[in-house]
């Protein structure tokens, strides 16, 4: 047996950009809420004082840990919203889930000063070093990620290209609405303000911009429920982009 | 013990069936694939073994379903944390496979791949023994592309990312190569009863 590591012989789709640190993965840190800020009827974004974050890169997601007194615990994975460069500090955005444990608890519990536990970051996959051009499709919560890339690019003032398609269901329900700057086209699927048409994320969205790569073409990241997350990869497919060049982060 | 003040959380689930840290999805069954759901047709779906074996093979979808067919009824376990009860999957043993195959005495390991490129690497000792399968059927319906299909491997005892989708082959090896997520940080084997869930754990 040789010792060359074995290749499939069909080339994955997303091999890890990153590699990942042994270790950090494995232990629990207390994360301490420091804010809470509403982005949306639904959603909030809760910062955390984590002293000893070992930092991450935009696109990872840690697991949280809630506890009870009897010792029973949940346990969730979310995507980090802040950029790396926030030392101390992550910030994640949580959708209120209709009767779920964890976000519940977060939106109808937590107050400042409360202590969780977290552990990560994890996964490379989906982590964008800002390296490469990069198209990003999101939905809902799934912009989560997504966000920690734009902020990145601007934090660092990056001049890679970077495209951010994002749907929500209307203005109101738009996660970071004030942030975004020309890199982002919002898409609204149930109402938009006069003038701004309304209506699933479409082909005559993705078509242009892979019309427009950038030499070397696009790496393409796409964030959001399962329903999102096929709907998005066959509009991107359909227009083009590599299926080794799309990574996917379903929310389940 | 970091007790989170205020949270109870749901009515707890009695009796051993819950690993630790895991939840009951109920009837959800997330999908957390990476990678973009391939248009795979079951005609064109084959599954090969090779690497250390006395007899390297590849079968055809109908040459699998020539195979006796064996079916798994129990309880699945994802590492973002939600367990599936009671779920029925048909197929054919991973053993019928093997013993075609034969692997040779210093076989340890193998790495599971799938048409997408995905791989994941398992002890031989996980994939032997009545614990493992490829799946064609999910109640008794033909297994949906999202989750697999037309055929996905099955190894209901360690957390389900082991069980690759869209299944094409094991390679057998004598030494453990990491998988795409065992890569990315996961657990080499993902024990959901040890909570196997990352590298060091
Ligand atoms: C990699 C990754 C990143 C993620 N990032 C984010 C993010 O940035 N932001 C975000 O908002 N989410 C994110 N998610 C989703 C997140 O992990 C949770 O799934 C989500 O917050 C719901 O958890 P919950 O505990 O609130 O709801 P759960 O308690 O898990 O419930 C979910 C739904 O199932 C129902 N349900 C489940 N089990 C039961 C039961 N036993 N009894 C009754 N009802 C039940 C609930 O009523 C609810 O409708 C991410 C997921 C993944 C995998």
């Amino acid at each position: 047996m040789t010792s060359q590591p074995f290749v499939p012989p069909t080339r994955f789709a997303v091999p890890g950009r990153i590699a990942v640190g042994e270790g950090t993965a494995s232990v629990w840190q207390t994360a301490t809420l420091t804010e809470i800020r509403r982005e949306t009827p639904r959603a909030a974004t809760f910062r955390f004082a984590v002293p000893d974050w070992a930092g991450h890169l935009p696109g990872q997601h840690l697991m949280l840990r809630l506890t009870a007194r009897d010792g029973y615990v949940a346990q969730r994975h979310y995507s980090i919203a802040s950029p790396p460069d926030d030392a101390g500090h992550i910030e994640l955005t949580l959708d209120h889930v209709e009767g779920g444990e964890v976000s519940g608890w977060f939106h109808t519990v937590a107050r400042p000063g409360d202590e969780v536990r977290v552990r990560g970051p994890l996964s490379g996959f989906f982590a964008w070093p800002g390296d490469r051009p990069a198209l990003l499709l999101g939905a809902g919560s799934g912009v989560v990620p997504l966000m920690s890339m734009v902020r990145h690019h601007r934090a660092r003032g990056l001049d890679v290209p970077l495209r951010l398609l994002v749907s929500a269901r209307g203005p109101r329900e738009l996660i970071y609405a004030d942030e975004y700057g020309a890199e982002t086209t919002p898409v609204f699927t149930r109402g938009a303000p006069e003038g701004v048409p309304v209506g699933r994320m479409s082909a005559a969205h993705v078509a242009p911009l892979l019309a427009d790569a950038p030499p070397g073409g696009w790496e393409a990241y796409v964030c959001g429920s399962n329903g999102f997350a096929e709907h998005a990869s066959r509009l991107l497919v359909a227009a083009g982009q590599p299926v080794d060049r799309i990574r996917i982060e379903r929310f389940g | 013990m970091n007790v989170t003040r205020g949270f109870t959380g749901r009515p707890r689930v009695a009796g051993p069936h819950l690993p630790p840290g895991q939840y009951d999805a109920g009837d959800d069954w997330p999908v957390l694939s990476a990678e973009v759901t391939p248009e795979l047709a079951a005609a064109d779906w084959t599954f090969r073994i090779d690497g250390l074996v006395a007899e390297p093979r590849t079968w055809t979808w109908d040459e699998a379903h020539a195979l006796p067919g064996s079916v798994y009824e129990g309880d699945i376990h994802c590492v973002t944390s939600w367990s599936k009860f009671g779920v029925r999957f048909g197929g054919v043993s991973l053993d019928a496979f093997l013993d075609l195959v034969r692997p040779e005495a210093t076989a340890t390991h193998a790495v599971a791949y799938s048409h997408t490129g995905y791989t994941a690497n398992l002890p031989l000792a996980d994939l032997t023994g009545g614990r493992a399968w490829i799946a064609f059927t999910y109640g008794g319906e033909p297994l949906p592309a999202e989750h697999g299909g037309p055929a996905r491997l099955l190894v209901p005892h360690l957390y389900f990312w082991k069980s690759a989708k869209w299944i094409a082959g094991l390679r057998i090896l004598d030494h453990d190569e990491p998988g795409f997520w065992e890569q990315n940080g996961y657990h080499a084997r993902g024990n959901p009863w040890e909570e196997q869930r990352y590298s060091g754990d």
